[in-house]
């Protein structure tokens, strides 16, 4: 005979208001199977859990229900007040009267008499509720960051200096990712690679981190503490072992007009190339689809030149399969190209520039060396017009958000152009500033007071192309909304931040949540903005929204804290909500007629086929096997299977059984 | 199209949402629609202050919009609707504005003579079911008195064989609609 | 190609030329034409600037007309016509107690059966190049093709997807050996029905038209909306009233310039109509000694 203990809890007015908890907990003393009923004014303060303790303890209880808020608040609460008296702690369950009913229903008899019904159900569960005890799973202590960008640099170094393995796949010849590409950042125009290259190198030469460039991931299967990833190292045609970094292979390449991605189209590249100088690791790659020896067998002038014989033509994509504890997804962002804008000419105006190519134009490093030069004719550009909001905030683009860093970077590019070009004229047409951070705002206001930058707040209809210039259709909303026509040399396009191609192949292929513009999601956009739905994998930086280097980085080092904190333990415990086959004696073994629907319905593929042999070897027979360590306790295999074979451990067949004969009864 | 419930909104807003749908508040005072409109330069109050004063609810900025040139200057070229980030139908509301000026006799002084282009150019097909250039002219410069507009180019039409003496007489194609709209 | 047509009310009055034009091509390009009975003006821009309802009913009469004829298309060779029948078609579809309403006002039946077409969605189709190859001339000439508003706008009507600079017309240009050249200008508006009581806004919108036309080098400026036409032909001396410099460049209907192409004289296509002079020829592609090809060189 069951001693169930039932606790309703007023929750102050949440419930107390509503329900009359009072009724409730003397109408349930009535209920076969309960040998104590009360109800208290907070269950979960230090006093209510002191009522539980006692009362298992003076009535021997061997189960517990708690009436109260949502087991997603306090399960855990009341579980471990329970297993403090030594009782298991899945022998006590909680009956929602919080948002199952005082919160959805107005104050009555019928409310109460629901709240009744509620706990009679959960205590006809709790009688058949069986012992558990958590599963433990070893927990791997290797990270894998996927995507070699500030963000997953930072991120890697912060586990690495923790003392823990760290692998860093990227999936571009040489990790640095958009910030390499820029000259000075905001708001103290350090120069990008100058903060960035040393981070680069750290990664590198570090022994905790094993960095693979040229890779991406294959798959990820497993579950936190125990992923197992497949990694593809796409062949760079190189002997990284062999090659020296001496550069004379890509000097000697004689194709050298290949668009460069790394300057966004204003440079160019042969087809073995480094992407830039300080290219982590500066070894080349050769780009296959370009080279001639791929496409028709001459050429090998690579091949012939190199002093440390380090080409290989017949390397081959080489997969590896590495076990790893979590994972942090640090893959980044893109930025519309100038022919997402119809109205600005459908990309044809070759002096209309986005922002990365205005950077690369900046940028010492760059393809006219850091002279502002316009990509038609090479001159020197001495009107330029910049235009914030290009695609961003715009549904009738399809991209509802704002990009967060353009107006920021849009004055600074401003800036940087009067410093370069003294007598040069500047124009921002922008509808809003959003200069949010430490320094931004006074940076905005520098480019406007002592650089001189006009800004003309109003949006740009057209841009065509007229005589070389390009003519400019604005409006200056704070002035009657008048036409402003300008005859610019060069127009940049502050375009909008946008997810990477191939992000939903890679969110599904890790069972990460993703939102309608592919950016990966958080768990929570408040209190847990580097988690995913997904235990174990982390986010961090502009893969998850478009921001600037100060909130990438303290993302990643966010996610860091993260996978540190799962790696400080050994092992992980595991909710035993698991289904489980039933086994019997032989010669039946189990009810289970090897039919395998469960298999084929199982969302995490945790089941798989067991073989039951005898003595001798001879298979008897075939059934389906549960692995705890994958299953998610979702119940799908126990609807399909038809000899009832299968069953969830703590939400079983007769005990939901008997929930819904305690309703109806 | 974004539609906020705008309970008993007895603005001119409020009327424009009626009769359209289009909810004002979605135009964030960008000036894409005044920078790209070709008829900007010569309009007293542009598109996108237009709407501005339409979001205020304020009577006295809605008379200035019902008595403004620039609504009856709006050529219905549909450029600002083709770049407009927020999808309003500026067109329509322009629309909606002209109807509800007439109905409030707040025409614009400078637009009676556009105002008498389309009472003409109506009644022209209201006669006739079809456009007659010379009854259309006709009815015009005698509502307006520019009697010596276009005389050269007319008898040039005329020789060219564009235009025509006499009217076709297709009333009865039209009878029925403009009968439904005296009843109404 | 069997297809209804509405020919609107410039058609028969001060674009007569287009009107001629496409019924002097239409049988050589196997394109059958059945028009409209008791066709009524579609309103303009008039009847939707003043009254909407009206607005309405006009363009809806015309089409419940080409339902009761069971025409499946109704071919609109005026853009502005085309813009006011399937903007009509549209709201219709859209609010029915306006399509009620309207139903009434017509006193015809409407379902909205009959799909509207313009002028290129005609062509396009029945210009392929084998059937372009029989043509016996030419038109080899630099161009810039003038689509002005209303054939691409507003998106919600007309879904075009490439708004800001269209090709269909640059399309039929080049079939018929043309070069279409780019330019500034296709989609700006011409002035509209300001002709009459703004007619310096015409001058000066048209000015800018004609400025980046000459400037880019084109011979003629290719139109399919008659007012388009009369704005940038009719108005000429206004445009150069207000720019103080002539302008000589002829504006042809995309129908003339296929017409030429298909071997008809000027006077079939009614070039002689227009206020500039349109003289630009097509380019025999066999050289003959007939009388006919004489005629037309």
């Amino acid at each position: 005979m069951s001693r169930i203990g039932v606790f309703i809890c007023h929750c102050g007015e949440n419930i107390g208001a509503t329900v009359d908890c009072e009724k409730v907990a003397k109408t349930c003393a009535c209920l076969p199977g309960v040998e104590h009923s009360v109800d208290y004014k907070y269950m979960c303060s230090e006093p209510g859990q002191s009522l539980i303790r006692e009362a298992i303890k003076e009535k021997k209880l061997d189960g517990v229900v708690v009436a109260a808020c949502s087991p997603r608040m306090h399960e855990p609460t009341f579980r471990k007040a329970c297993a403090e008296m030594g009782m298991n702690p899945f022998l006590c369950e909680m009956a929602n009267l919080r948002e199952h009913c005082s919160w959805v229903h107005a104050k009555g008899d019928a409310t109460t008499e629901k709240a009744i019904d509620l706990v009679s159900m959960m205590v006809e569960k709790v009688k058949r509720n069986k012992p558990l005890n958590p599963i433990k799973v070893p927990v791997t202590k290797t990270a894998l960051v996927i995507g070699g960008g500030i963000a997953g640099i930072q991120a890697s170094l912060d586990i690495a200096n923790a003392g823990q393995k760290v692998i860093l796949i990227e999936k571009e010849p040489s990790i640095g990712g958009h910030m390499a590409q820029l000259s000075e950042t905001f708001p103290t125009l350090d120069c990008s690679q100058c903060i960035l290259t040393p981070r680069m190198v750290e990664v590198a030469q570090h022994p905790n981190i094993t960095l693979y460039t040229y890779a991406e991931l294959e798959s990820l299967d497993g579950f936190i503490g125990n992923f197992k990833a497949r990694i593809r190292k796409k062949a760079k045609s190189i002997d990284e072992t062999l090659c020296t970094g001496c550069g004379v292979c890509t000097t000697a390449c004689p194709l050298k007009k290949n668009p460069s991605e790394f300057n966004m189209g204003l440079g160019t590249r042969g087809a073995i190339y480094v992407p830039f100088p300080q290219a982590v690791p500066n070894k080349p790659v050769i780009d296959r689809t370009k080279c001639t020896y791929f496409k028709t067998g001459k050429c090998k002038l690579c091949l012939t030149k190199c002093p440390a014989g380090a080409i290989t033509y017949d390397q081959q994509d080489e997969i590896i399969e590495v076990p790893v504890g979590s994972v942090v997804v640090t893959t980044g962002f893109n930025v519309t190209g100038t022919d997402f804008f119809s109205e600005y000419g459908y990309g044809k105006y070759k002096d209309v520039v986005n922002g990365l190519q205005f950077e690369r134009l900046l940028s010492a490093s760059g393809p006219t060396l850091g002279e502002v030069k316009r990509p038609s004719d090479g001159t020197v550009p001495k009107k330029i017009v910049f235009i914030a909001c290009a695609g961003s905030r715009d549904p009738a683009k399809g991209i509802d958000y704002c990009s967060k860093i353009c107006c920021m970077y849009t004055a600074k590019h401003a800036m940087l152009y009067k410093h370069k070009v003294h007598d040069g004229d500047a124009t921002v047409f922008y509808m809003d500033i959003r200069a949010a951070g430490k320094g931004y705002d006074e940076f905005v206001r520098r480019a406007i007071e002592e650089d001189h930058v006009n800004y003309i707040r109003g949006r740009v209809s057209r841009i065509f192309e007229r005589n070389g210039k390009l003519i400019v259709r604005g409006a200056d909303t704070l002035l009657g909304a008048q036409p402003v026509e300008i005859e610019a040399d060069m127009v940049v396009l502050a375009t909008a931040g946008i997810s990477n191609p191939g992000s939903e192949e890679l969110a599904q292929k890790m069972h990460i949540s993703y939102d309608k513009y592919h950016f990966f999601s958080e768990a929570h956009p408040k209190v847990r903005p580097v988690e995913t739905n997904t235990a174990g994998i982390f986010l961090a930086g502009a893969c998850q929204s478009p921001k600037d280097i100060p909130d990438t980085v303290g993302q990643a080092s966010a996610a860091a804290s993260k996978v540190l904190a799962l790696f400080s333990r050994d092992e992980l415990t595991r909710e035993p909500v698991i289904a489980v086959v039933n086994r019997t004696a032989p010669p039946l073994f189990s009810t289970c007629v090897g039919c395998f629907m469960c298999q084929t319905a199982c969302p995490y593929g945790a089941i798989s086929r067991e073989e039951i042999k005898a003595r001798d070897g001879k298979i008897l027979k075939t059934v389906a096997s549960v692995n705890p360590g994958l299953c998610q306790g979702c119940g799908t295999c126990v609807a399909f299977c038809k000899s009832k074979s299968i069953d969830l451990q703590g939400f079983s067949n007769e005990q939901v059984y008997a929930e819904v004969m305690e309703l109806l009864s | 199209m974004l539609q906020s419930s705008h309970h008993e909104d007895p603005s001119l807003a409020g009327l424009v949402w009626t009769k359209t749908g289009i909810s004002v508040e979605r135009c964030y005072q960008c000036g894409k629609c005044s920078a790209g409109c070709p008829a900007a330069s010569e309009m007293d109050l542009t598109p996108s202050v237009v709407l501005r004063h339409l979001q205020t609810r304020d009577a006295d900025s809605e008379k200035k919009v019902l008595s403004s040139y620039s609504i009856w200057l709006c050529l219905a070229c549909q450029t600002c609707i083709a770049r407009c980030p927020m999808e309003v139908d500026l067109p329509k509301v322009m629309d909606v504005l002209r109807i509800e000026s007439l109905h409030r006799h707040l025409v614009h002084p400078k637009a009676k003579d556009i105002v008498s282009f389309h009472t003409s150019f109506i009644n022209t097909i209201k006669r006739f079911g079809r456009l007659w250039e010379i009854g259309l002219i006709g009815e015009y410069k005698v509502r307006t008195g520019h009697f010596l507009q276009d005389v050269a180019v007319a008898p040039v039409m005329f020789l060219k064989g564009k235009l025509s003496l006499v009217p076709e007489l297709h009333r009865k194609f039209v009878r029925k609609i403009f009968a439904a709209k005296e009843r109404a | 190609m069997k297809i209804g047509l509405y020919p609107g009310c410039s058609m028969d009055g001060s674009s007569r030329e287009y009107q001629e034009s496409l019924r002097a091509i239409a049988p050589k390009i196997s394109l059958e034409l059945e028009d409209v009975k008791e066709w009524n003006c579609c309103g303009a821009s008039s009847a939707h600037a003043i009254d909407h309802a009206l607005s309405l009913a006009l363009p809806a009469k015309i089409l419940a007309q080409a339902e009761a004829q069971q025409m499946k298309e109704l071919a609109v060779p005026c853009a502005a016509c085309y813009n006011r029948l399937a903007s009509t078609k549209v709201e219709l579809a859209e609010d029915e107690a306006m399509r009620m309403k309207v139903a009434k006002m017509v006193d015809l039946p409407y379902t909205g059966a009959t799909s509207v077409k313009n002028i290129l969605d005609v062509l396009t189709p029945l210009l392929t190049p084998e059937v372009v190859k029989t043509f016996p001339a030419t038109f080899p000439h630099k161009v810039v093709c003038y689509y002005g508003c209303l054939l691409v706008r507003p998106k919600s009507v007309m879904h075009h997807t490439r708004m800001e600079d269209p090709m269909e017309m640059d399309e039929l240009m080049k079939r018929i050996g043309a070069t279409p050249l780019e330019w500034s200008m296709k989609t700006e508006c011409c002035g509209a029905s300001f002709s009459i009581t703004r007619t310096d806004i015409v001058g000066t919108l048209g000015m800018n038209i004609l400025e980046d036309a000459t400037m880019r080098g084109a011979e003629a400026i290719i139109v399919a909306c008659p007012m388009c036409h009369s704005n940038l032909d009719m108005r000429r001396t206004e445009i150069e009233k207000v720019s103080g410099k002539k302008y000589s460049i002829p504006i042809l209907y995309i129908t003339q310039a296929i017409g030429l192409a298909l071997g008809c004289s000027p006077q079939q296509l009614g070039l002689q109509r227009h206020f500039v002079p349109a003289k630009i020829e097509a380019k025999l592609k066999v050289q003959q000694t007939t009388p006919a090809a004489a005629a037309v060189s």
